[in-house]
């Protein structure tokens, strides 16, 4: 989960990048973007649940 | 390639900026006395050593090689061709400030400032791993914060990057605009932070064994407020030195920039310590401390953009989200951040970030940046913040978090848990802040 979670971060920034530089239409610019970030949110979210400490282990 | 040089400024504003510039170190002294008093006593003379250590690294480490690549709008850049948009990527000045007149010119004012304001960013993870970070440790991760992390991320957005130019090359508005760092000081140092307390892990004796929080408070609320004073004073500076030298604001603008910060911060202090006794009854010196600090970041970006009575408002939500997300990591992300800083920096920098593109005045912001550009719709300014989010969570928190998950490796970051439980005082430095006063117990923690 820790390594998807890091991966899927700079995989939503790539898609942030790429409607950038290929769209043209401000709409699909939009839509795409708001995508790529939506991707680093569940990236990001997978990478904090991966670092909860687990109940009844050490502190 | 160079980025289109700035245009250079009466000598009255760099006289100005330099004034400004030097008020800077009292945001940096407000936030390691905030940092201090929210750390336990048996760790806060390590607090104060680690401050100063962390601000000679980033400020050595800025001048031997961050500033050659952070660069500045026409000093030598690295430029890459994308589908036929020069995008510049990293500066590509000579090491020691070796090409940089130290004359007054906008290029050396803007090296000042970085030599000071990389330190702020570096204190900034201190606070979140404090009472556990090990003195040796700090100053090598803030090395790689000072050396690589920060000057990219910097170059993109201040040094005539592919964020400033998102104007130029796709029409966003006029670029990724960040005027005092909320994105290239605050954000960067929050996510930096959040990499830390990630990499460190919780305190001794802050969850239990069924993962509940425990209550650490900080030894000194007196040094949290008066930290909160002095960081409003530098970031005063902040704010009206990076206005004029990044997205070349008149020097008369600088009297609404102090004005919005102003506000900005008292909205936000106001929010949490009217939202604090709303839900416990009293209100909470130290999250209305983080609030009023959230509130300085938040106004950071926009501060030459809006109006008084929308800093007000953009500081007012800064507070509440703070107020409201401290808590929450603490509990359901098993977050142990003593300063609040992933909240404070990371959130509030990002808010104020949005902020800027949701709130600022179109006509205030094409009259005020590079000359030439069109007047352009709102949410093509939006879209360019957006990517600098973007950036920001896709980029520097996995390059930071990963340069310092390799630095763990190869030299430990957490002070061993017995030391942790005599305090990092005596760990580190063998003697405690408060020799005749301090008791090394674990009262407040009964794990």
């Amino acid at each position: 989960m820790k390594v998807a979670g890091l991966l899927m971060m700079p995989a939503g920034w790539f898609i942030v990048l790429a409607a950038l530089v290929l769209l043209k239409a401000y709409l699909m610019q939009n839509l795409f973007m708001s995508a790529g970030v939506g991707v680093e949110v569940l990236g990001l979210i997978l990478f904090a649940l991966s670092h909860v400490p687990s109940k009844g282990g050490k502190e | 390639m160079s980025p289109q040089p700035f245009p250079a400024m009466p000598e009255i504003s760099s006289a100005f900026c330099v004034v400004f510039i030097l008020l800077l170190p009292l945001a940096v002294a407000g936030l390691a006395l905030i940092n201090t008093g929210l750390s336990r006593s048996r760790s806060a003379a390590h607090s104060m050593m680690a401050s100063l250590c962390v601000i000679g690294v980033a400020a050595t480490t800025c001048f031997v090689m961050g500033f050659a690549w952070q660069g500045y709008p026409g000093l030598p850049a690295h430029t890459l061709n994308v589908f036929g948009k020069e995008w510049s990527w990293l500066g590509a000045g000579r090491f020691f400030l070796r090409g940089v007149p130290l004359d007054g010119s906008p290029a050396s004012l803007a090296a000042l400032l970085q030599l000071f304001s990389v330190g702020l960013a570096a204190l900034i993870p201190l606070g979140a791993g404090s009472e556990r970070w090990r003195l040796r440790a700090c100053c090598l991760s803030t090395a790689l914060l000072a050396g690589i992390t920060y000057p990219v991320f910097a170059h993109w957005v201040w040094g005539g990057g592919w964020l400033a130019q998102l104007g130029t090359n796709y029409g966003l508005g006029q670029g990724f605009l960040d005027a005092g760092g909320s994105a290239t000081i605050q954000s960067v140092g929050g996510l930096t932070a959040l990499s830390i307390v990630w990499l460190l892990g919780p305190r001794r004796g802050k969850y239990n064994p069924e993962g509940m929080p425990a209550a650490l408070p900080g030894h000194n609320t007196v040094l949290v407020l008066f930290g909160c004073v002095l960081a409003l004073v530098g970031w005063m500076g902040l704010n009206s030195a990076g206005s004029l030298l990044f997205v070349g604001a008149p020097l008369g603008r600088t009297v609404l920039v102090a004005v919005n910060t102003l506000l900005s911060a008292a909205g936000a202090g106001l929010a949490a310590a009217a939202i604090t006794r709303y839900r416990f009854g009293k209100p909470d010196a130290s999250l209305s401390a983080n609030g009023w600090v959230s509130g300085l970041v938040a106004s950071s970006a926009a501060c030459a953009f809006l109006s008084p009575a929308v800093a007000l408002l953009v500081g007012l939500v800064a507070g509440a989200l703070v107020t409201y997300t401290v808590a929450w990591f603490e509990v359901r992300l098993g977050l142990d951040d003593p300063a609040g800083a992933v909240s404070v920096h990371a959130l509030g920098g990002i808010w104020g970030i949005l902020a800027l593109g949701l709130f600022a005045r179109t006509p205030a912001v094409a009259a005020i940046t590079t000359a030439g550009y069109p007047a352009v719709m709102r949410g093509r300014q939006m879209l360019a913040q957006v990517v600098g989010v973007a950036t920001l969570l896709g980029f520097v928190l996995p390059l930071t978090y990963s340069l310092n998950w390799l630095l763990n490796h190869f030299s430990p970051q957490r002070i061993p848990p017995e030391d942790e439980r005599h305090g990092a005082d005596l760990h580190e430095l063998g003697a405690g802040a408060y020799p005749e006063f301090m008791t090394h117990t674990d009262e407040l923690s009964p794990w």
